[in-house]
């Protein structure tokens, strides 16, 4: 099986009903992406594929197999940090940052779909992603700033 | 005052000995040490070194590296408090480089490493700003002081006439010499004692390793990986105190690599792979010998069984209960074990290296110095995380397989084999004067702790009791401890004293107040609530609560809504005022204060753990819920700034108004009182 993730391309062999998330940490050393739960109810382990944020604790190896998967590592370019993972740095939202590479990717899944996302929409889009910590004003101040930076990056 | 609560009860060791001078530089290399002394008692308490020894005469000092500056100019300071997300690492080197007049990157802060930094407690109680900030302080001071001296040797000028400017030192006629440069060939010890320091700047510094944090890279334990590990699981008994009775481990043998460990009631399974050991570990069929155990449905009366006898007449009574929460970090107990000739090395988030590494020293019967705990930043603990059972687990199945191992427990694993927040029952009897002033106050609390079971209030007669119970479940420390059930149950109390003598709740409270800093935190939260200005919108209402705990005073004004038809409540509006002293880092301080609210929406409308015969009933995420996103409230909060006082922490404090806020905002909105936590109103359809 071909997995490709961001942008490189990894032969696996194996079970092909192990879980992505799984196999992302253990197996390909890429440990940005979180364990939180195992059932899909924390979003600590969301990675993008084929653009669309999914919980890879809960999708096995083959539904994943020869799409583009986005993992947090994936997603700063030359060193240039994503306005997101920026945002989140400059709105100091997170506490343990546990919950954080899932937020950001989550959050990078909604601004994809909707690049100026009023907070009740974000606040549905995410609502599968858990911060214990509590840093939801924060997470969501953080991607509105986002949202603003790539709009500017955009026009600029 | 000591809590109830046994998991913050540990003490140190009875002496520090003074280690040989130079085995710090062997361990840290050349370059300069501060070693900090620790006479007074409570800074020798804070760092574990207890004040009965030796029969109670004298204290012993502490000795340990506290600082290194090395040759390349690296600078490093050592503390045993860890990092769980409340953070103590910005704080903590945001302190130091004020001292020494140094940019906050080019300090390195090596936290809860039991070989490299002093031995510390642990990292709880709201301690790590008002006592560990101080003493970094103080070595950073004497650092700064000692760098001078060493330039103004150099230079044969007068160390007055230099300064510290930018992490260099700066002289007269414009020279200048880096760190590196005076410390280059020296091996230098300096001791320090406590002494006056500065208070703190109170400025935002973004988090110190928060690019690692958003880029995925920083490492928290379970993202560890040793040459040669292996991997863990660990086979569960059927329910609590269980014991195994017969075991088939024969179907194992079909999952290569795959090993079993067993060491009496101990069994767990090593493999190469993760992913194989679910399925190897449902190969093993074993059986457990159960006893029946009080479940969730009789809890409050298993804890306090007894009825109290009938009050007198004018007596106003009520009868208050409280759940089991988990904390549910979103890191769950994870570890990485080694051993390497016969000296164990350990990586897990702990909230207490020093306590762990006694843990495993016990379990394996070698000496502590045979022990290495290592905490990595962790993925939160909130008081979830005193103890040491996935170190323990980890290196037992490292040990056998002569290879490391890594354990992850799994979210359903955390729920039920960490510990709890203690479950109470509280009984209060007051009475009030026709002046609104309270004459009597009786406050019973069974089995949820002391700590926050005093009244702020002036009262002439009150008789105040803990109560403590045999706990049907594995129970500990919790952010606020019990702070939340008593505020809960007292402040709850309070608006309907209030009531009974038809005064508003807040002229109620600050009749029978005199401490002026609490007066100060409900008159700012009323104020920017609009409290009295208003009146609630049909199916909504206005509560307000207050409380101090831990050197820090909060008020909360809630605001909720009651949907009419499923009877849900959903949480509004929260106005918290907050004051813990001098505030070090003001958005760090609202981000803690925030976090605290938000995690008491959970235990006060939602969060509780059912259980039957031993079992956990809902011990995953969704059987289980926390806050979400949805359930945020808008968010207010107020920081009142006392620069004249000495910092408190602030993690724990502002979590214990939230709950009675709230419920007084349910009565206000439906006219009915909830007096357990959570509070879900009768007949409401989830
Ligand atoms: S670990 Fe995948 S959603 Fe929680
Ligand atoms: S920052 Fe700790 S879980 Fe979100």
């Amino acid at each position: 099986m071909d997995l490709e993730v961001n942008g490189r391309t990894y032969k696996l062999e194996g079970d092909p009903e192990r879980n992505l998330l799984g196999v992302l940490r253990d197996e390909l050393d890429l440990t940005g992406s979180k364990y939180g739960c195992g059932e899909g109810q924390c979003g600590a382990c969301t990675v993008l594929i084929a653009g669309a944020p999914v919980r890879s604790c809960i999708t096995p190896l083959r539904v994943a197999a020869a799409k583009a998967i986005t993992t947090i590592e994936g997603l700063a370019s030359n060193g240039n940090l994503h306005p997101l993972q920026q945002a989140f740095l400059d709105a100091d939202a997170f506490q343990c940052g546990y919950c954080t590479p899932g937020m950001i990717m989550s959050a990078a899944g909604l601004l994809a779909k909707s690049a100026n996302p009023a907070t009740p929409q974000i606040t549905r889009a995410m609502h599968g992603n858990v911060c214990r910590c509590g840093t939801y004003p924060k997470i969501i101040a953080a991607v509105r700033l986002a949202a603003a930076a790539m709009k500017r990056g955009t026009h600029a | 005052m000591l809590e109830p609560e046994r998991y913050e009860l540990f003490s140190g060791p009875a002496y520090q000995f003074t280690p040989d001078r130079r085995d710090f530089f062997k361990i840290l290399g050349g370059g300069i040490v501060v070693l900090l002394m620790l006479p007074d008692q409570a800074a020798s308490q804070e760092s574990g070194v207890s004040a009965r020894t030796g029969g109670g005469t004298g204290l012993p000092k502490a000795a340990a590296a506290w600082m290194h500056i090395g040759e390349d100019g690296i600078v490093k300071f050592f503390t045993g408090k860890v990092e769980v997300g409340q953070n103590s690492r910005t704080a903590l080197t945001q302190a130091v480089a004020e001292e020494l007049h140094t940019p906050v990157e080019s300090i390195e802060m090596v936290m809860g490493d039991t070989d490299l930094t002093p031995f510390d407690m642990g990292t709880f109680g709201s301690r790590t700003t008002p006592t560990m900030a101080p003493q970094l302080r103080r070595v950073a001071i004497s650092a700064r002081e000692w760098l001078l001296d060493l330039a103004a040797e150099q230079w044969r000028a007068d160390s007055a006439t230099l300064k510290i400017d930018n992490g260099r030192v700066q002289g007269p006629s414009g020279k200048t010499a880096s760190f590196g440069e005076l410390t280059k060939g020296k091996n230098l010890v300096k001791e320090v004692g406590a002494g006056p320091v500065s208070k703190p700047r109170g400025e935002s510094v973004p988090k110190v390793n928060g690019r690692a944090m958003v880029t995925g890279h920083h490492p928290y334990t379970p993202d560890i990986k040793r040459s040669g590990m292996l991997h863990g699981r660990i086979l569960r008994p059927s329910a609590f105190d269980a014991k195994l009775t017969s075991i088939d481990a024969t179907g194992v043998a079909k999952f290569p690599g795959v090993q079993v460990v067993r060491d009496g009631n101990f069994v767990g399974i090593v493999g190469p792979e993760a992913h194989t050991l679910p399925r190897a570990l449902a190969a093993i069929h074993a059986e457990w010998k159960t006893e029946p155990q009080p479940g969730s449905k009789d809890l409050f009366a298993y804890l306090r069984p007894a009825a109290p006898p009938p009050a007198a007449p004018g007596t106003l009574e009520a009868t208050y209960n409280i759940a089991y929460i988990a904390h549910v970090p979103l890191e769950p107990r994870a570890a990485v074990a080694e051993w390497a000739a016969g000296r164990l090395t350990v990586w897990t988030g702990t909230q207490r290296p020093f306590g762990v590494r006694t843990e495993l020293a016990q379990a394996f019967q070698i000496p502590e110095s045979q022990v290495r705990v290592i905490v990595p930043d962790t993925g939160s603990g909130y008081g979830g995380k005193h103890t040491g059972e996935c170190a323990i687990e980890a290196a037992r199945l490292a040990k056998a397989a002569g290879k490391p191992v890594k354990l992850v427990w799994t979210r359903e694993e955390e729920f039920t084999w960490a510990y709890f927040r203690p479950a109470g029952v509280i009984d209060i009897r007051s009475a009030t004067g026709k002046d609104g002033i309270i004459t009597n106050w009786e406050f019973h609390n069974y089995n949820s702790g002391g700590s926050g079971i005093e009244t702020p209030y002036e009262i002439a007669h009150k008789q105040i009791q803990f109560h403590a119970v045999k706990s049907p479940l594995r129970q500990g420390s919790y952010r606020g401890l019990a702070a939340t059930a008593n505020h809960f149950a007292r402040e709850s109390h309070m608006d309907d004293m209030a009531r009974a003598a038809e005064i508003d709740p807040l002229e109620f409270r600050y009749r029978n107040l005199k401490d002026p800093r609490m007066h100060a935190v409900l008159e700012a939260a009323a104020k920017q609530f609009g409290w009295g200005k208003s009146k609630p919108k049909p199916n909504h209402g206005f509560g307000i609560a207050c409380g101090f705990e831990k050197g820090g005073y909060v008020a909360s004004c809630a605001e909720v809504a009651v949907d009419p038809g499923t009877k849900r409540i959903k949480l509004e509006r929260v106005v918290t005022a907050f004051e813990c002293g001098a505030i070090v880092n003001p958005e760090h301080l609202t981000n803690q204060v925030e976090g605290a609210v938000v995690m008491g929406i959970g235990g006060a409308l939602f969060e509780a753990l059912e259980f039957e015969d031993g079992k956990i009933l809902n011990g995953k995420l969704s059987r289980y819920r926390v806050p979400r996103f949805s359930d945020l409230p808008k968010l207010e909060t107020i920081l009142i700034d006392r620069k004249d006082l000495d910092s408190a922490g602030a993690g724990e404090t502002p979590i214990v108004a939230l709950a009675p806020s709230t419920g007084n905002a349910i009565f206000n909105a439906v006219g009915v009182r909830l007096r357990t936590l959570p509070m879900v109103l009768p007949g409401t359809k989830t």
